[in-house]
């Protein structure tokens, strides 16, 4: 799930100041901590009270989008109120507000979250933790599933470094668990340390450089339809 | 021993059996580098200094580079630098071209070093690089020298830059299993000699030194002589991992109290004597171990009565 951390108050109704109606959309989808209809109902309602202590009037409506990420279902759903609307406010992660700028050219949608990382949800008590960093070349088949990209401060390829501490990390003050002192126990359990032993060559950091972009399957070409229905 | 020739002052003289002692040069945030070549005037004149490390942004802080504080302790004062080189800040481009410079400029030593993360130092919000870890950075300077290309295996014009390359490795790891397998790494991709952290405890750096034994390439062991107890008191609270040994500590404290300079300074120094002339005798005496690097920054007014008997 993407874990986002909303904006204050403040620099939210900075970006919207200059609209007097807006659409505040929340997102049903992975987002976390939930930011769903009731969070847009507050959140519109905040900014409503902001414009009120200025002595402006701001018309809103709340609505939630299945998954605002996927361009289908946001279009659908949000497209019969666009043009009561002068700004669409978006509660899900930065992917639904690209998309949502996307798909709608002709209004702005501004965030009300920073995305912070795609993170697991840990013991059910809304405490996130980043478990993974999206490189592109996954390595977790060899460092005993834990990830050095998301797990190190350093992003090592060949660790621990000098900073580890009876296993834990110089950043954030010996708080957190050293990636690598964790992957060389959970190695060492299975008998695996020759894994750990082997030294890892540079990395290919073009797989991590954005903007990325897969296409799962070819579309096929009206023509190459054509030859095949000639075929048959 | 690796192959590769021995292109420093240091790796020779490692190489022809001698016990050797390294020094350290810390620039910081400075225009003016009087102060650097001073501490490497007076390191040079010891006569028992073979070469200095100049440090690369400790603490993660923005500091003058090293490069040309490691060229001019060379050009200017004629003592033998140990280019201190981090990957925090530099992807594998800037690090090449640097260490090609560096080379044309005449540096013979580099230390390849991961660095403090950027998160502990005065610019907390920088981006940190971390392109290449401290292995990494090993397996390019040996391209480099070795085959005279860069990582992806392009020709450099005009010959081969003549460097020997060092690591580091931490006698004050805990668990130390999975430090021993770094070094191991790092001397597989061709590091020439290793110079340690700092340690305090004879017994313990002995065992390190043993354990290091197996790679079969020189170590320096990081020793910290300590100038006031301001400093040991820091090193014992906020080092983790490192403790300054209690009576070691004690007798520091206790030269607080004494009012005249010169009086102070003495008591300091013998302190210091007492505490590190029997510990590198012992090393010396016991162990493998190539030398000493001698982290004493700022404190060169002991190199002298500690190194007389070396």
């Amino acid at each position: 799930m993407i874990i986002t951390k909303q904006k204050d108050i403040e620099e939210i109704y900075d970006m919207i100041k200059p609209y007097s109606k807006i659409l505040v959309a929340g997102c049903d989808g992975c987002c976390q901590p939930p930011r769903s209809i009731n969070e847009a109902k507050v959140l519109a309602q905040m900014l409503e009270l902001k414009a009120r202590s200025e002595g402006k009037e701001l018309k809103w409506r709340a609505i939630t989008v299945l998954r605002q990420c996927d361009d289908r279902i946001a279009a659908t759903t949000i497209r019969p109120f666009i043009e009561e609307y002068d700004a669409i406010v978006s509660l899900a992660c930065g992917l639904g507000v690209g998309m949502l700028n996307k798909i709608f050219p002709t209004i702005l949608t501004f965030p009300a979250q920073n995305s912070m990382f795609g993170g697991a949800e840990i013991n059910g008590e809304n405490y996130f933790a980043e478990y993974c960093e999206t490189c592109g070349d996954c390595l977790l088949g060899v460092t005993g599933g834990i990830c050095p990209m998301a797990g190190c401060a350093k992003n090592l390829s060949n660790g621990p470094c000098g900073g580890q501490v009876e296993g834990k990390c110089e950043v954030g003050g010996y708080i957190h668990d050293c990636a690598w002192v964790k992957m060389w126990e959970r190695l060492k359990q299975f008998n695996r340390l020759d894994l750990f032993t082997i030294y890892r060559p540079p990395r290919n950091y073009q797989l991590w450089s954005s903007p990325r972009f897969l296409h799962i399957y070819e579309p096929i070409s009206n023509e190459e339809e054509q030859k095949k229905e000639e075929k048959v | 021993m690796p192959n590769r020739p021995a292109f420093s002052n240091l790796v020779k003289t490692i190489r022809e059996g001698k016990f050797v002692f390294t020094g350290e040069l810390e620039p910081e945030k400075d225009f003016d580098l009087k102060h650097v070549l001073h501490s490497a005037e007076e390191m040079k004149k010891t006569g028992k200094i073979i070469a200095a490390n100049v440090t690369d942004g400790p603490q993660g802080d923005a500091y003058t580079c090293s490069m040309v504080p490691c060229y001019l302790v060379q050009e200017k004062v004629g003592l033998e630098a140990i280019w201190q080189m981090t990957v925090r800040d530099r992807n594998r481009i800037a690090l090449f071209g640097d260490i090609l410079g560096g080379a044309i400029l005449g540096l013979k030593n580099l230390l390849a070093l991961t660095g403090d993360h950027s998160a502990l130092g005065d610019h907390q919000n920088a981006r940190a690089v971390y392109d290449l870890d401290s292995t990494q950075l090993i397996e390019l300077i040996s391209k480099m020298v070795d085959e005279g290309t860069d990582l992806e295996g392009n020709e450099i014009q005009g010959g081969k830059p003549q460097l020997n390359v060092g690591c580091a490795a931490n006698p004050n790891s805990n668990p130390r299993e999975p430090e021993i397998l770094k070094v191991g790494r790092k001397v597989e991709v061709g590091a020439d000699f290793i110079q340690t952290q700092t340690s305090f405890d004879v017994d313990d750096a002995k065992e390190f030194l043993k354990e290091l034994e197996r790679f079969n390439i020189p170590v320096l062991l990081g020793l910290f002589p300590i100038k006031n107890y301001g400093i040991a008191w820091y090193f014992n609270e906020y080092i983790p991992g490192v403790s300054v040994p209690k009576d070691f500590l004690d007798a520091l404290k206790a030269t607080k109290k004494i009012k005249d300079k010169k009086e102070k300074y003495a008591a300091i120094d013998k302190i210091n004597l007492e505490f590190y002339e029997p510990f590198i005798k012992e090393i010396k005496k016991t162990t493998k171990a190539a030398g000493i690097h001698c982290m004493a920054v700022h404190y060169e007014r002991l190199f002298g009565p500690l190194l007389k008997d070396f």
